[in-house]
Formats: structure tokens, C-alpha cells, sequence
């Protein structure tokens, strides 16, 4: 018989009680491990055989409940489907296991999810649509209207996203990745009569996807590949098409790359912040750009800006390919 | 080691608001023996917001870029981090989705252009990386960079998400990434280890959500500040202008003087290598830098 290698691993393991604790602390915990084990194997063997009082959350064990998600090495992951080797691999053989997020920690690996749950909550998460109460044929949705959902359906609520996504971090009121690709999800089903009451929802200054800052850390932590940001893209294209669009600064900002490249082929980087600022908000960025033009950045005359070669094949392709109104 | 030739697509921002990124391009490129042909033809990528507002026109506009570095039959080069994001985002729907190629395609066909898929599309640090060698790089090296202490900045869209880039940035993990690191190291410097190096800018935002966009500025420096950093380094123009111009905003932001120089990874590569800052472009820095 062939013999198992473990590697000897320390687990650093954020230690905190609400009700009673001022700070939290980190106990070290050492263990040999095996290449097949998952981080939800090394919370179990700890509780189970080293300190009962550790408290985390675990369910199906199967990467479908979306309960057992905490950070480790500061990546949200699923305890449950993670295996601890490859993340030796990546962060070394002293691992840190937190919540998914420290401020919102109520006992050790526990965390109070409500904020994600009223941002769901928020969007309206279900089909909203007149339903007769005695239907005589079944409600048929094609196999093509079902793609149209782009796997946002697959979203567990696991909340690695939501709780890894540094827009949220920084402006609570934001509504965040996992309850956009939720909404995303309601508004690609061609069972929903919601109309335009969602999409002004996510569509709101400070809580809509405007505040995004396209980090793209929603894609790269989802344990089931949602792609929350590709939905958010998806949004942003429906608040368009939809008509719903507001004039605002945001959606200037979208709307001028189109307008400059048909000109020059380029961005026009100062252009941008003028027509997104709509003139008057530009005392805001005088300053930085008086400093920048001293330093050879910015041109004082905002409207000379390099030109692509080609500009007449450009502009033929710009007005033929795109329909989108504003 | 035969000539290492690339078609450069330079985006909008090393044309106009970091001239010294072009101006080290260039000057490392030729030390190194790197032919960049320019890719005068390319527009905008649409710097993952165009998108937004038509998808459509975003992805004809980035297939038209590709299609003039396969007509030169050769693997374009970005130096921007989004558009590195944006041109492979294009080419990974366009190559997984035949329907959508197609449709892409009977729009350039109206004037007279194909997208076949047939070219790579690289980042500068990864052609560095991967075609050029580390090791090649430091036998280059005549000014060690030793006596600093060097923050790493990676940016978002050169790692994440790492499905995209995974086949042309060596398959760099998003949460430990070590490009830039390896490459401080060959130019002879300290790199510095801190939390912020693989986080946002928030350059993105910068117009709807400047508070948000403040702070990760603000974070980000300071990271780099509280574990002695003397200067920063970043592959992305973007990144670049939001550390290097926003100090005053970010700080205000998080409460505290936040402002470091901050270098083009191209121009670190050029002091090692013994180019004057005057060819690098660091005159054109407004977090002035103080050590050359
Ligand atoms: S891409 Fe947008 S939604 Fe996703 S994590 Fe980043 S800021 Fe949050
Ligand atoms: S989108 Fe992905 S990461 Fe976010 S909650 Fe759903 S399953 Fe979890
Ligand atoms: S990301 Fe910026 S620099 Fe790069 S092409 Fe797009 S607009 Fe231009
Ligand atoms: S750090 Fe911010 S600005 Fe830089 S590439 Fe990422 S999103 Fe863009
Ligand atoms: S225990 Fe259910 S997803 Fe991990």
C-alpha cells in the first residue's frame, strides 16, 4: 500500500465573540494535511478534534447551499469545494481563514448576511407578472428564451462576490454584484412584466450599476463562474435600450466614447471629463488639470487630439454598426 | 535570439495624457532590440465603458484593431491594462461564438476587413516576461535598482478575470500575482509586499462614484507608503494617472497625506538599463520624482 503524504499546514483561524469580545484573535492551528482534503475537512477537524468551540456554517457540503463561504489568504471561497493544497500553492503554508467579512462578524467564521439579503431584497427578486390564478396550458419558455438568462441562474447566494466587491465595501448603498445578476436574471426572463420598475431601480445614482468601478473581482472570486460584472454590462445596455437612461454624468460618460471615436478615432481624454461634467462640474477637476497641462499631460486647448488613420472607414463603421440611442 | 517584432496598439492615454509611457515604450523597446510597429489604424477599445452603452460597437471596433495586427501577421502588444482587457474580452467571445463572429464580421466586411482569430494578443509586461526572459533583461541591467524599495501595482484588468487572461499573462493568480514583482526583482530592486498591490484604482469610476474612486486611490498609496515603499511602479496608463495626478483628492479621502511617484514599469526598466529620466519622460510626472 502506498503511503498518503500530508503536508504540515498552520491555519491562522479569526477568533471573535460579539456578545462578548472587544477585538477579535487569531489562533494558530497546525495540521498535516493530504492533497485531497477541502478547507470544510480542516474546520471539521479542528471543531472536532482540537476545539469544539469554533463556530462556522456548513450544510450540503456539496457547493450548492452557498452557506459554508469564508476568506482565506483574503480570497472568498467555499470551504467546502476549496482544496487546501492549491491554496498552499498560491499563498504558502500559513493560511488565514476569516469570515467573508470581518465587520460583519458575529461568532468566529459567522457572519451577519442581512445587508446582503435586503440588497436582494431591493431588486425585487422574482417574477413580477399577471398570473391567472387557473391557467389552462403550462407557461412554455423555449430553450433559447432560457440562454437569454446567461447562467445568472447558477448564482448560489454564496455572497463571495458581494462580499469581496470594493464599490460595496466603500458606499453601502450600493446595490452590489450578486443582487445585479439577480436582477439581471428576473429581467432576461420573458416571463417578467416588471417593465421599466426595476431597471429603475438598479438604475438609481449611488445604488446602481453606475457605481461599479469595474474591478472585476465579482468574475474572478464566484465559485460557480456567474460573471456578476457581465450581467452589470448587460444592465447598463438594458437602462439604455429600454429608454430609461437619465442625462447624467454617468451615463454622458458611456455614451461619449462612441461620439469621440466617430471623430477621432481616439478618446478624447479631456473631451470626456467636459461633456461627462456637462461644463459646469468641470471647477471640480481645474486644479489637477491646470497641473497636468503644466506638465505636458493635457493640451490647453481641450479639442486638439490625435487622430486614427482611417477616419472615414471609422466613422462608416461606427454609424453602421451601432444602435444604440440615447 | 532572432528580433522580437510586435504590432503596438498604444490606446488613447500613452497619445495623450502619459506621453512619457510612449516616450519609454519606444526608448526600452530599441535598447532591447524590440521592433514596435504602430498600429496607427486602431481606435479606442472603448476602456470597458463604450460597452455599456453598445456592445455590439464595441466588439467590431476591437475585432477591426485585431484585424490590422493580422494583417501584419504579427502578435499585438498593449500597454494598457484595459485595453489588454477589452481587445482579449473581443477575441474570447468572437472565437468561442461563431454566430457572433460572423455577425461582427459582415460589418467589417463593409469595409473590406476580416477577423480571423489568428493573432495573439499580449500585454508588454507579459511579451517581456515570456518572449524577451528575465534573464535576458538583467544581463541589461547597468543600474541596479537597489536602493530602493519598489510597490508593485498591478491593476484589474491585466488579471482579472483570469479566465480571460490566463493564456497571455502566464497564468498569473489574481490573488498572488507575481509578474511585476519578478520584474522589480530583475531591474535589482526591493519589491514590496502590501495588500492593496492586486486591488483597484478605482480609476474607472472616477467621474459617477469619486468618493469611492478616492479612496481606493487613497488605500492603494497608503498601502504602499506604510511598508516603506519609496516609489510605485504599474503596468496600466490608467492606474498611472490616478496615482500619480488624484494624491490630493485621495487624501482628503482618507484622512491622511497620501502621495508617493509613481513610475511606468517601462520606465523602471529604463533607469535600470541607464536611460536619462529626461528620455523616460519623468519631467512629465506630477507626483514629481524626486530620486533620479
Ligand atoms: S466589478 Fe463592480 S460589482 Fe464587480 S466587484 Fe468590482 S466594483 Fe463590485
Ligand atoms: S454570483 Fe457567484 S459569488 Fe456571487 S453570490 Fe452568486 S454564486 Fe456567490
Ligand atoms: S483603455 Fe484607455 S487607453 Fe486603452 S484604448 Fe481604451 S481608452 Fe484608450
Ligand atoms: S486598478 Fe482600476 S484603473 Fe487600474 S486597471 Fe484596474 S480598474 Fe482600471
Ligand atoms: S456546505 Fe453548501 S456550499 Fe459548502
Amino acid at each position: 500500500m502506498s503511503e498518503i503524504k500530508t503536508q504540515k499546514i498552520t491555519f491562522k483561524v479569526f477568533r471573535f465573540n460579539s456578545e462578548t469580545d472587544y477585538l477579535p484573535n487569531y489562533i494558530d492551528y497546525e495540521l498535516e494535511v493530504t492533497h485531497e482534503e477541502v478547507v470544510l475537512d480542516i474546520l471539521n477537524r479542528i471543531k472536532w478534534g482540537m476545539d469544539g468551540s469554533l463556530s462556522y456554517r456548513r450544510s450540503c457540503r456539496h457547493g450548492i447551499c452557498g452557506i459554508c463561504s469564508v476568506k482565506v489568504a483574503g480570497k472568498a471561497i467555499l470551504a467546502c469545494k476549496e482544496n487546501v493544497l492549491s491554496l498552499v500553492a498560491a499563498f504558502g503554508t500559513e493560511l488565514v481563514i476569516e469570515p467573508l467579512s470581518i465587520k460583519r462578524a458575529m461568532k468566529d467564521l459567522i457572519i451577519d448576511k442581512g445587508d446582503f439579503w435586503s440588497k436582494h431584497d431591493q431588486i425585487k427578486p422574482y417574477l413580477i407578472s399577471e398570473i391567472e390564478e387557473y391557467p389552462e396550458t403550462e407557461n412554455l419558455v423555449t430553450p433559447q428564451q432560457a440562454e437569454a438568462l446567461n447562467e445568472a441562474d447558477y448564482c448560489i447566494q454564496c455572497g463571495a462576490c458581494h462580499y469581496s466587491c470594493p464599490a460595496l465595501e466603500i458606499n453601502e448603498q450600493f446595490i452590489g454584484p450578486a443582487a445585479f445578476a439577480k436582477a439581471f436574471r428576473f429581467e432576461a426572463d420573458v416571463r417578467d412584466e416588471a417593465g421599466n420598475e426595476r431597471l429603475n431601480i438598479i438604475n438609481a445614482p449611488e445604488e446602481g450599476v453606475w457605481d461599479c468601478v469595474k474591478c472585476m473581482e465579482c468574475a474572478e472570486v464566484c465559485p460557480k463562474d456567474v460573471n456578476p460584472i457581465e450581467k452589470i454590462t448587460q444592465l447598463h445596455n438594458m437602462v439604455f435600450s429600454a429608454g430609461v437612461a437619465k442625462n447624467n454624468i454617468a451615463t454622458r460618460h458611456a455614451v461619449y466614447f462612441k461620439d469621440s471615436i466617430a471623430k477621432h478615432g481616439q478618446l478624447n481624454e479631456a473631451g470626456l471629463v467636459i461633456y461627462s461634467e456637462k461644463g459646469y462640474g468641470m471647477y471640480k477637476h481645474l486644479k489637477v488639470g491646470a497641473r497636468m497641462i503644466a506638465k505636458g499631460k493635457a493640451h490647453i486647448n481641450p479639442f486638439i487630439v490625435p487622430k486614427s488613420d482611417k477616419m472615414d472607414e471609422i466613422a462608416k463603421l461606427v454609424k453602421s454598426s451601432s444602435s444604440a440611442k440615447f | 535570439m532572432s528580433t522580437l517584432k510586435y504590432a503596438l496598439f498604444t490606446g488613447c492615454t500613452a497619445r495623450q495624457s502619459t506621453p512619457e509611457q510612449m516616450m519609454s515604450t519606444m526608448a526600452i523597446a530599441e535598447k532591447m532590440g524590440i521592433e514596435l510597429e504602430i498600429l496607427e489604424e486602431a481606435t479606442c477599445c472603448g476602456a470597458s465603458h463604450l460597452q455599456d452603452f453598445d456592445d455590439f460597437l464595441s466588439l467590431v471596433l476591437n475585432a477591426r484593431n485585431i484585424c490590422y495586427a493580422e494583417k501584419r501577421g504579427m502578435t499585438m502588444v498593449t500597454i494598457c491594462n484595459t485595453c489588454q482587457l477589452n481587445t482579449m474580452m473581443t477575441k474570447r467571445r468572437l472565437d468561442k461564438d461563431p454566430e457572433l463572429k460572423a455577425r461582427v464580421n459582415e460589418k467589417l466586411a463593409e469595409v473590406g476587413l476580416e477577423y480571423k482569430g489568428e493573432s495573439e494578443i499580449k500585454h508588454f509586461l507579459y511579451a517581456i516576461i515570456d518572449d524577451f526572459g528575465l534573464e535576458n533583461l538583467k544581463k541589461m541591467v547597468v543600474k541596479p535598482l537597489s536602493q530602493f524599495n519598489i510597490a508593485p501595482f498591478y491593476g484589474c484588468h491585466n488579471i482579472r478575470p483570469s479566465e480571460i487572461h490566463e493564456e497571455s499573462n502566464g497564468h498569473e493568480n489574481a490573488y498572488a500575482p507575481r509578474s511585476l514583482d519578478d520584474l522589480i526583482l530583475a531591474c535589482g530592486g526591493v519589491s514590496v509586499n502590501y495588500a492593496e498591490k492586486n486591488k483597484c484604482c478605482g480609476f474607472h469610476a472616477e467621474l459617477q462614484a469619486p468618493h469611492t474612486a478616492a479612496v481606493l486611490t487613497g488605500n492603494a498609496i497608503m498601502g504602499a507608503m506604510d511598508n516603506n515603499a519609496d516609489w510605485m511602479v504599474t503596468p496600466c496608463p490608467l492606474c498611472h494617472l490616478k496615482l500619480d495626478t488624484q494624491y490630493e483628492h485621495a487624501s482628503k479621502a482618507v484622512g491622511r497625506e497620501v502621495k508617493l511617484p509613481v513610475l511606468h514599469m517601462q520606465q523602471m526598466i529604463g533607469l535600470a538599463f541607464g536611460i536619462s529620466g529626461k528620455e523616460l519622460g519623468l519631467q512629465h510626472h506630477v507626483s514629481e520624482v524626486n530620486f533620479v
